[in-house]
């Protein structure tokens, strides 16, 4: 069961992994300032296994895959929002980070609720609620993406 | 159906004599960008697969956010860059002392043209729109590998239609108009969607307008803003000497867009938006109440020839007010030396403000003008996120050259017309 870490709308990539931090190179260092400018109980204390939930337009903003990365990093297992910026859900895609978009279902989710989520199946349990939301799984070519662990083993695999 | 400008653009690349809303596509891509931030990993990327890069000349590789190095750090990452440029003789790699903000560096260097495909692993990479090409922010896994194979992947979008009409106010600019759009529609307003602008208005508008408007396509959520080629168009890309054959593209008669925005220019007036989201428009005219610590002018949004023009006949024979630090960033070195021999350099230092080499610097909070707790600046960036400046407790009002240097000398967030009457 996952811990859930929820937050609200527009949560854009300078509060996920602020700007000044850019400069370290080391995304596992990089990964302990994740979210602290809007959190700063989340590095410390996310766990492995854990799933961040959002409302609109989660990680708009830059480009910078740092965001997805220092998430992955810190052991969030997926996102689940309403709706993703679209550079952020590219990306997440990319480095194998599954990204659920839920609409407005994602309201039934709340701050320390336990989920569990079949991706493959495109459900999300709410276990301590009795609340399963079904998703749509994922487009076709997007799933071959993650199937191959990502872009770069995707495009390898092409040659 | 018909297909917009950005439609036939991707078709095209793609093999494709039509495309719809939702098609997944490869295509071929005409020049991939990365910075000394997101160069490093997409170099990372890119070596694991093994593969020599498929075309040295279509690479452009630009250290720009915390260049001239700021710390060990930031130097240790330009130097992965420029050490992967020299090993592939990267063409289009852009040292310091020849280099600029990317966006504005790369159109003025002559390697954009309409009808092409950019991506770049910086989200203001739709800047290039302004050129009538299909340019869009990528992550730098998506750079690495296209750096490998030539081709990227894209979902075909849906479109927005922006329809300009009117004449521009004496004192609105570009940004003005992109805020005044996003103020409208919101942050996520163009979500995964292009901004198609059309309409006689574009004829009032300057490039350098457009190139900031396209620039700011992303933070309405677009995932491109695009013109069409008009004779402005054509003498830019002659004056910066391309030369290769291009084709202009043109949305069908029938292209269907999702929805459509009419802005009438004459009702526009020069905007600023409040923390923390671009969207937060507001005249200048009614934010005299808000003091300012900082006003920066500069970035890929606005630091180019025209836009420190605009700085130049606020500030002439004006001071900064002693309250406020005014830190402006000629976008490239040919600005730089342009806006020098137009005498804009002394009217800068004359008024009592600080002038850099090109560099990203303060915009995303990198150095050269960081924000204390509580202060506040007016910026001519394009991000007002919490702490993007600089303290998460700070706060940055974007709005255009001419605001934030009537802000400055003012000592609050005013309106143009309060210094040049
Ligand atoms: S000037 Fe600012 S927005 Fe533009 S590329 Fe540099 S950091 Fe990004």
């Amino acid at each position: 069961m996952s811990k859930v870490w929820r937050y609200g709308d527009h949560v854009d990539t300078d509060v996920i992994i602020p700007a000044r931090y850019l400069n370290i190179a080391d995304f596992k260092e990089l990964s302990e300032h994740a979210m602290e400018d809007i959190d700063t109980s989340f590095a410390a204390n996310v766990q492995p296994g854990d799933i961040m939930v959002a409302g609109r337009n989660f990680g708009c903003g830059s480009s910078r895959e740092h965001a997805p990365i220092v998430l992955q990093q810190k052991g969030i297992k997926c996102i689940i929002a309403d709706s993703f910026a679209r550079i952020f859900y590219r990306n997440a895609i990319n480095i194998g980070l599954p990204a659920l978009e839920i609409g407005m279902e994602v309201e039934k989710i709340e701050a320390g609720d336990e989920l569990t989520v079949d991706l493959a199946k495109g459900e999300i349990n709410i276990v301590n609620k009795g609340i399963t939301i079904h998703t749509n799984p994922l487009p076709e070519f997007v799933q071959k993406i993650a199937d191959a662990g990502g872009l770069i083993n995707f495009v390898k695999g092409a040659q | 159906m018909g297909m917009t400008m950005t439609q036939k653009i991707l078709a095209k690349h793609s093999g494709r004599d039509c495309v719809s809303v939702g098609d997944l596509l490869i295509s071929q891509v005409d020049l991939i960008l990365a910075n000394d931030i997101t160069g490093p990993p997409a170099i990372d990327e890119f070596n694991k697969i093994g593969k020599p890069v498929f075309d040295k000349n279509k690479i452009a590789l630009v250290p720009d956010h915390f260049s001239p190095c700021k710390d060990i750090k930031s130097a240790e990452m330009c130097k992965h860059l420029r050490d992967f440029a020299r090993q592939h003789e990267i063409k289009n790699y852009f040292e310091v002392g020849r280099m600029g903000i990317e966006h504005a560096l790369l159109p003025d260097a002559g390697l954009i043209a309409p009808g092409e495909i950019i991506i770049g692993a910086d989200s203001h990479t739709c800047t290039y729109g302004a050129l009538n090409a299909m340019a869009t922010g990528v992550g730098q896994t998506d750079v690495g590998a296209a750096m490998a194979s030539g081709t990227t992947w894209f979902k075909v979008p849906k479109a927005i239609k922006v329809v300009l009409t009117g004449k521009k106010p004496r004192f609105v600019q570009g940004k003005d108009i992109i805020l005044t759009i996003i103020g409208k529609i919101g942050v996520d307003g163009a979500r995964y969607q292009s901004l198609e602008f059309c309409g006689e208005g574009i004829s009032e508008l300057t490039m350098a307008d457009r190139f900031t408007i396209c620039n700011m396509a992303i933070e309405a959520g677009g995932k491109n803003g695009i013109f069409p080629v008009d004779e402005k168009t054509i003498a830019f890309l002659q004056e910066r000497g391309v030369t290769r054959s291009w084709q202009a593209v043109e949305p069908d008669a029938d292209a269907e867009y999702d929805s459509v925005l009419n802005i009438v220019l004459d009702e526009l007036v020069p905007v600023v938006a409040y923390p923390h989201l671009p969207e937060n428009t507001h005249p200048a005219a009614e934010s005299n109440n808000i003091i300012i610590d900082q006003s920066v002018i500069g970035s890929c949004t606005n630091g180019r020839l025209e836009d420190l023009a605009q700085a130049a006949e606020v500030l002439k024979g004006h001071k900064v007010h002693p309250h406020v630090r005014c830190i402006i960033i000629p976008a490239t070195q040919e600005i730089y030396k342009k806006a020098m021999a137009l005498g804009y350099i002394d009217i800068f230092i004359d008024a009592g403000a600080a002038v850099s080499t090109p560099t990203c610097g303060p915009c995303l909070g990198g150095y050269m003008g960081i924000l204390a707790h509580g202060e506040r600046a007016i910026s001519t960036t394009n991000r007002n996120f919490r702490g993007r400046m600089g303290h998460v407790d700070s706060e940055v009002y974007l709005a255009s050259p001419y605001t934030a240097a009537a802000s400055a000398v003012m000592g609050h967030i005013a309106d143009p017309g309060e210094v040049l009457k």
